[in-house]
C-alpha cells in the first residue's frame, strides 16, 4: 500500500510514456449516441480508472477498446483510439477487430469461465493464437495463474471444471485467462461488482500488483475502488469526459464542479 | 517491425498473420456455405416451381367449392379442405392443452428421479416414431376397440398423439431456456408454483411453445399414412354437419362423428388415377396445401413478433 501511495505522490510527470490516446471518440448505439467527443490519455504501466454514475458511458468506452461493440449490428465509432507504439487506430473500421482483441485482453463484469477445465480456460488464449507446444502452454498457464494469485488454490485440480470454483476464484481465473497470452493492455469492466468484499480485496490487490510490472489496465468501478487502486481517474457524465487527472487530484482537488458533486456523493 | 509482434517466452506471435489467416478461413467457409445453400435452395425452388406450373392454372373458385368428381375438370377439393380444417382444429384443441400441460408438469412440478427420466427419454423418442405406427395404434384402439368409427374425432385424436411429443419437448425446452432470474424473481416474491407458471413462466415461454405447436401442426396437416390406416374415405361428396347452428345451443359437435377426407389423401387418390386431368388437380391441391402450411407458419411468425415486441 505504501509503495503505491508514494508512487501516486510522485506521479504525473508530463513526459510519462503513453500507451494509448483517445481522440474525439464518439460512439452510437444505432440512433442513440452514447459517447460525445471523449479525449484522454492512457499512461503506460499505470491503472486508469473510469468512474461516473450508471449510464454515463464508462462501460461503453471500455468496451470500445476491445471492439466488443462490433459484435452487434448498428453500432458506430467516430474519432480515434491510437494504440502505441504501433500507432494504429483501434476503432477504425479498417482495423480488424480480431487484431485489436489479440492485443488487448478483457475481463467482464460477471465471471464468465468456459464450461471446461481450469487448465483449458487459462490455455484458451494461447490455443487461439496457435501456441500448442505443451511445455510452453503449461509454463504460461502456471505463470498466469500465479500472476492472478490463483495458482496455489487450483494447482492440484487443474483438470476439474472451472464451474467448481467460487465466484471470486472464477473472476481471478478469467483474469488469468486474459493474462496468459501477455496482452498489451488489460481491460477490466467492473471486475468486482459481482463479488463479496473479501474476493474484491484480493482482486484489487492483484490489480495493484500487476500494474507496475505487467500491463496497463482500465477499471471502471465505484469511487472508493478507483481511489484505492488507480493512478489516473477519468470522471464521466452523460457520455462526456468531465475531468481526467491524477487520481489524488480528482479526489482531493477536482477542477470541475460536477466532479466534486459526484465524489462528495451529492449525485450519482 | 518487432513492435508488431508479441513475444511469449521465445515464441513470436505475428498477430497480423493470425488475422489474415482467420479472414482467409472465414472467406473459405462462407463460400462453401453459400454454395451449399444455393444447391439446397435451387433444388427446393425447382420442385416448388414445377408444382406451381402444373397446379396454379387449375386453381379457381370452383375448385374450392366443388366435390370430387369422376370428371377431372369438375373435380374440386371442398370436402378435402373442410376435412383438413376440421381435423386440424380437433388436433390443435386436443394436443396443445395436453402437450403444454404435460410439458409444464414435467418441467416445473415433477420430481426429478428415474421415473421422470424414463418418461423424458420415451417422450423424446416418441417424436421420432414413424407415423404409420400411430395409425396402427389408432386403428386398434380408437376404431376397433372403442368403436369410434372412421371419423374426424379419431383423425384428430391420432394426429394429436402424433404431435404431442413435439409440443411437450418444445414446451419443456422453452421453459428451460427462461433465464433463471425470472424464476427466482417470481418465487422470491412469494408466488406459488401455479402463479409463477401462469403469470411469468408461460408468458415468457410463449414464443417457444408457439413454434413447437406450429411445427407439430405443419407436420400433422401433411400426414397421410395414419389417416389412411384408420380408414379415411377417399371419395366424399358431402360435408360434415355445420359446427354452428341457429337454434340453441348454437354449437353442434355432430361433425366430430362424421366421415371425412383430408387434402393429402385427396392428392394421393388423384395421383393414382390414370387421367392427366386428375394429376393436374393433385398438383393444384399440393399448391394449396403448401400455401396453408405457409400461412400457418406466417401467422406463427407474426404472433411471435407481436409477443416479442410486447415484452420489450
Amino acid at each position: 500500500m505504501d509503495a503505491l501511495t508514494i508512487e501516486k505522490a510522485v506521479a504525473a510527470p508530463v513526459d510519462e510514456p503513453l500507451r494509448a490516446s483517445v481522440i474525439d471518440l464518439s460512439f452510437h448505439y444505432g440512433e442513440k449516441q452514447a459517447l460525445f467527443d471523449v479525449n484522454f490519455p492512457i499512461h503506460d504501466r499505470k491503472v486508469t480508472a473510469l468512474i461516473g454514475p450508471s449510464g454515463c458511458g464508462k462501460s461503453t468506452l471500455l468496451r470500445a477498446f476491445n471492439r466488443m461493440h462490433d459484435l452487434y449490428p448498428g453500432n458506430r465509432y467516430q474519432g480515434e483510439v491510437i494504440l502505441y507504439p504501433e500507432q494504429i487506430n483501434i476503432v477504425s473500421p479498417a482495423v480488424d477487430p480480431m487484431l485489436v482483441r489479440l492485443k488487448i485482453g478483457m475481463v467482464f463484469q460477471k465471471p464468465n469461465p468456459f464450461p471446461k477445465s481450469i487448465y483449458e480456460n487459462v490455455a484458451a488464449g494461447l490455443w487461439v493464437r496457435g501456441i500448442r507446444k505443451k511445455s510452453l502452454v503449461d509454463d504460461r498457464v502456471e505463470f498466469a495463474l500465479t500472476q492472478a494469485a490463483l495458482w496455489d488454490e487450483v494447482k492440484d485440480r487443474m483438470r476439474s471444471s472451472a464451474y467448481g470454483l467460487s465466484g471470486g476464484q472464477q473472476q481471478r481465473l478469467c483474469i488469468a485467462r486474459a493474462l496468459a497470452p501477455a496482452p498489451e493492455m488489460l481491460l477490466l469492466d467492473e471486475p468486482t461488482s459481482a463479488l463479496d468484499p473479501i474476493a474484491t480485496a484480493r482482486i484489487e490487490e492483484l490489480i495493484m500488483e500487476l500494474a507496475p510490472t505487467v500491463k496497463i489496465m482500465i477499471v471502471t468501478h465505484n469511487m472508493q475502488q478507483a481511489a484505492r487502486i488507480s493512478n489516473y481517474t477519468a470522471f464521466m457524465h452523460l457520455g462526456r469526459m468531465v475531468e481526467f487527472d491524477v487520481t489524488t487530484n480528482i479526489f482531493t482537488s477536482p477542477k470541475e464542479r460536477k466532479t466534486q458533486d459526484y465524489i462528495t456523493g451529492r449525485f450519482g | 517491425m518487432s513492435n508488431e509482434h508479441t513475444r511469449i517466452e521465445g515464441e513470436t506471435i505475428d498477430e497480423r498473420l493470425l488475422v489474415k489467416r482467420a479472414n482467409r478461413q472465414d472467406l473459405r467457409f462462407a463460400v462453401i456455405g453459400l454454395c451449399v445453400l444455393i444447391v439446397a435452395m435451387v433444388a427446393l425452388l425447382a420442385l416448388i416451381a414445377d408444382f406451381m406450373l402444373d397446379g396454379v392454372p387449375r386453381i379457381n373458385f370452383d375448385f374450392f367449392v366443388n366435390y370430387p368428381s369422376r370428371k377431372p375438370e369438375q373435380a374440386g377439393i371442398l370436402s378435402a379442405w373442410v376435412g383438413s380444417t376440421l381435423v386440424m382444429l380437433t388436433t390443435a384443441a386436443l394436443a396443445v392443452p395436453i402437450g403444454v400441460a404435460a410439458g409444464v408438469y414435467l418441467e416445473e412440478y415433477a420430481r426429478k428421479n428415474w421415473i421422470t427420466d424414463i418418461i423424458e427419454i420415451n417422450v423424446t423418442n416418441l417424436a421420432g416414431v414413424p407415423s404409420i405406427i400411430y395409425g396402427l395404434l389408432a386403428l386398434g384402439l380408437f376404431v376397433q376397440t372403442l368403436r369410434l368409427g372412421q371419423t374426424i374425432l379419431v383423425a384428430g385424436l391420432t394426429l394429436a398423439l402424433l404431435i404431442l411429443p413435439i409440443i411437450i419437448v418444445t414446451t419443456r425446452e422453452a421453459l428451460r431456456s427462461i433465464p433463471l432470474e425470472i424464476r427466482e424473481a417470481a418465487f422470491g416474491l412469494g408466488a406459488d408454483r401455479w402463479q409463477a407458471v401462469w403469470m411469468y413462466l408461460l408468458p415468457a415461454a410463449r414464443p417457444g411453445i408457439l413454434t413447437g405447436t406450429i411445427v407439430g401442426m405443419s407436420r400433422a396437416i401433411g400426414e397421410t399414412a395414419p389417416i389412411i390406416t384408420i380408414g379415411a374415405l377417399t371419395f366424399i361428396a358431402f360435408l360434415p354437419p355445420a359446427p354452428i347452428q341457429l337454434e340453441f345451443p348454437f354449437v353442434n359437435f355432430q361433425w366430430l362423428n362424421s366421415p371425412f377426407t383430408v387434402m393429402p389423401i385427396q392428392m394421393f387418390n388423384w395421383i393414382s388415377r390414370p387421367q392427366v386431368g386428375f394429376h393436374v388437380a393433385a398438383a393444384a391441391t399440393g399448391v394449396i396445401l403448401l400455401a396453408m402450411t405457409l400461412l400457418m407458419n406466417g401467422l406463427a411468425i407474426y404472433i411471435r413478433y407481436r409477443i416479442r415486441r410486447g415484452m420489450k
